[in-house]
């Protein structure tokens, strides 16, 4: 009897696989087999790798002993094809910033080793040469250094507040990254549909508009979003070699002075405008004081945003609106619900994932929070701490090496 | 004199900064190597995980859709009645465009024996909507399922399908196995 029973129910079991078993067919039929394409191949991931290498090598040559400006342009045509359209836009060094966070945070993650050399090559790179990865490298740079029009020169006020939003951006994409959430740099990469011909209507519109803006605001995407260059910009403050303007030594004769699309030349100190030593002496020890606090009130406004920042992991979305409006279970349109439903989880394992998902994303805003307020209050610092220059000389942590100015010295 | 010395300090601190710069570097890399992976990584979807939203075929960052119907022989039942090629409502078994599920008519039927009808997807024409899928898998065999197609797909960064799957159904695979063609890939668990 017992035996019976197992009968059927394996019986029943086969039925529920097959609803229709396939037929034997009588005239000799051959199915055909599914295509199934294989993927890129993993050869080719480590050419971009070796591409990216001679770029960068060439591009350091060019920006620091051949400073020839052409030779730059070409450079850069070559990046943005290869990079840009070829590769369209995917792999790239400022999206590698989100998968090395994730890999740090995420034991479950396993980083390639492309993307790990995408991250940290230019990196090095700049700590030796300067951001040549900027001028040469990036197809992102490329695309908006090649539509420089008429740049304007920007006030050092605006350029500083606009400034911090990169370090911000930073931030959230490595809050995002690490939590698991997003992958926001990618996702709001607005040139990316252009090298793909194809994207969503908004990021059509905030591409162009990028571009557009780049005519006259030279590279608006590298000053005052790019969050790799964030880290750019502190390994080429330190670098060993950088672009010089002058050959020689400068005889200050100001001609390149209004050379740089993007403000990046220091001039040398005008000394009436130097401010009484004491004074700045006072102000220094100030702001130093005041940076802590910054730096607390920063994390504390980080901690009050992460309930609402933390809504941005659909995990912690969907538990909460489950929590709130219990009727949405009802809503046959709502998908995200309906397959919550249907999956068999239960709402208290859904609830725990979210509830430990938002107990990182309070650990991280306060981070964060942190982080921009040590941001804040170094900036604030910087305003006073006058280095007294002598010459005119690029700005080595805002310089793109784009040799741009190295045709306006007479010295030769 | 002075200002040698001062240059000096200055170089001192400069290159230790960069030392340490280069040390942090380094051993950023070296924490990001405990799970480093030779492998090259594709997305892929898991057909029994799949509830068939039709998200596919509209959050992909390509048009149309890196994500296609895969037909799986195997497990076709060749029916005359297909749940993913007819209309439930259709008014005759026949290849009239009224008739067919497949908003783009990228599902073409012929006929083998009787009573047996054989199905080929035409992947030139197919958007991923999963509407046969829907079809198939609950009047059918589940023959039909959707699979990332992999010389189409960009594998971004974080797959934008994936990212509001409301199923979880996308994850990462090695791309030496990167299909899960039902029939050689089961269920899991």
């Amino acid at each position: 009897m017992l035996i019976f029973a197992l009968l059927i129910f394996s019986l029943e079991g086969i039925a529920q696989k097959q609803r229709f078993p396939k037929p034997e067919f009588g005239t000799g039929y051959s199915q055909p087999t599914p295509v199934t394409p294989e993927p890129r191949a993993l050869a080719l991931e480590y050419t971009d790798v070796f591409v990216l290498l001679i770029v960068l090598s060439l591009a350091s040559w060019i920006a620091i002993k051949n400073r020839s400006r052409k030779k730059m342009v070409w450079l850069s045509v070559f990046t943005l094809l290869y990079f840009g359209f070829y590769r369209d836009g995917c792999i790239c060094s400022i999206g590698s910033v989100q998968n090395v966070a994730l890999t740090i945070f995420d034991p479950g993650y396993a980083i390639s080793i492309t993307t790990l050399l995408f991250f940290l090559i230019p990196l090095v790179f700049t700590l030796y040469f300067g951001r040549t990865f900027c001028a040469g490298a990036c197809s992102l740079g490329a695309i908006q250094d090649l539509l420089i029009v008429n740049p304007l020169s920007m006030p050092q006020w605006l350029r500083q507040i606009l400034g911090l939003i990169p370090y911000l951006y930073l931030s959230l994409a490595l809050l995002f990254a690490a939590t698991g959430t997003d992958f926001i740099i990618c996702r709001y990469d607005p040139f990316v549909g252009i090298f793909r011909m194809d994207a969503a209507f908004h990021m059509v519109v905030l591409g162009i508009a990028f571009l557009l803006m780049g005519m006259f605001i030279a590279r608006p995407y590298c000053r005052f979003l790019c969050p790799y260059g964030v880290l750019l910009n502190w390994m080429s403050r330190f670098s060993k070699w950088h672009l010089p303007i002058t050959p020689a030594a400068c005889i200050q004769c100001k001609l390149c002075s209004d050379s740089c699309p993007f403000d990046a030349i220091d001039y040398p100190t005008d000394e009436k405008l130097v401010k009484k030593r004491i004074w700045g002496v006072n102000r220094f020890l100030v702001y130093v004081i005041l940076i802590p606090i910054w730096i607390l009130t920063g994390g504390f406004a980080g901690s009050m945003a992460h309930t609402w920042i933390s809504k941005a992991n659909s995990k912690v979305y969907l538990a909460e609106l489950l929590i709130r409006n219990p009727e949405v279970q009802n809503d046959e349109k709502n998908l995200d619900v309906q397959a919550f439903l249907s999956s068999g989880k239960s709402m208290e394992m859904l609830v725990s994932e979210a509830t430990i998902i938002r107990q990182k994303f309070y650990t991280g805003c306060w981070i964060a929070g942190g982080f921009m307020g040590l941001v804040i209050g170094m900036t604030l610092l910087n305003q006073i701490i006058f280095r007294t220059k002598y010459d005119y000389q690029p700005d080595k942590g805002n310089c793109y090496s784009c040799v741009r100015c190295v045709s306006y010295c007479p010295v030769k | 004199m002075e200002n040698s010395y001062k240059n000096s300090r200055r170089d001192f601190i400069k290159k230790g900064t960069r030392v340490s710069l280069l040390l942090t570097l380094g051993v950023v890399g070296g924490i990001g190597a405990r799970h480093l992976t030779t492998e090259k990584y594709v997305w892929q979807i898991d057909p029994f995980k799949c509830t068939q939203c039709g998200r596919c075929a509209t959050s992909c960052v390509m048009t149309p859709s890196a994500v296609k119907c895969i037909h799986s022989f195997d497990l076709c039942g060749y029916c005359d009645l297909c749940g993913g090629y007819l209309k439930p409502d259709a008014n005759q078994r026949s290849t009239a465009a009224e008739n067919q599920l497949c908003p783009t008519a990228a599902i073409q039927r012929k006929y083998i024996e009787e009573p047996y009808f054989e199905y080929v997807i035409d992947e030139k024409l197919c958007i991923g909507c999963a509407k046969c899928v829907k079809g198939c898998t609950s009047f059918g065999n589940g023959s039909l399922h959707l699979q990332i197609i992999q010389n189409r797909c960009l594998n971004c960064n974080q797959c934008s399908i994936a990212r509001l799957c409301p199923s979880e159904a996308i994850s990462r695979v090695k791309a030496s196995n990167a299909y899960k063609v039902k029939g050689s890939f089961t269920k899991e668990g």
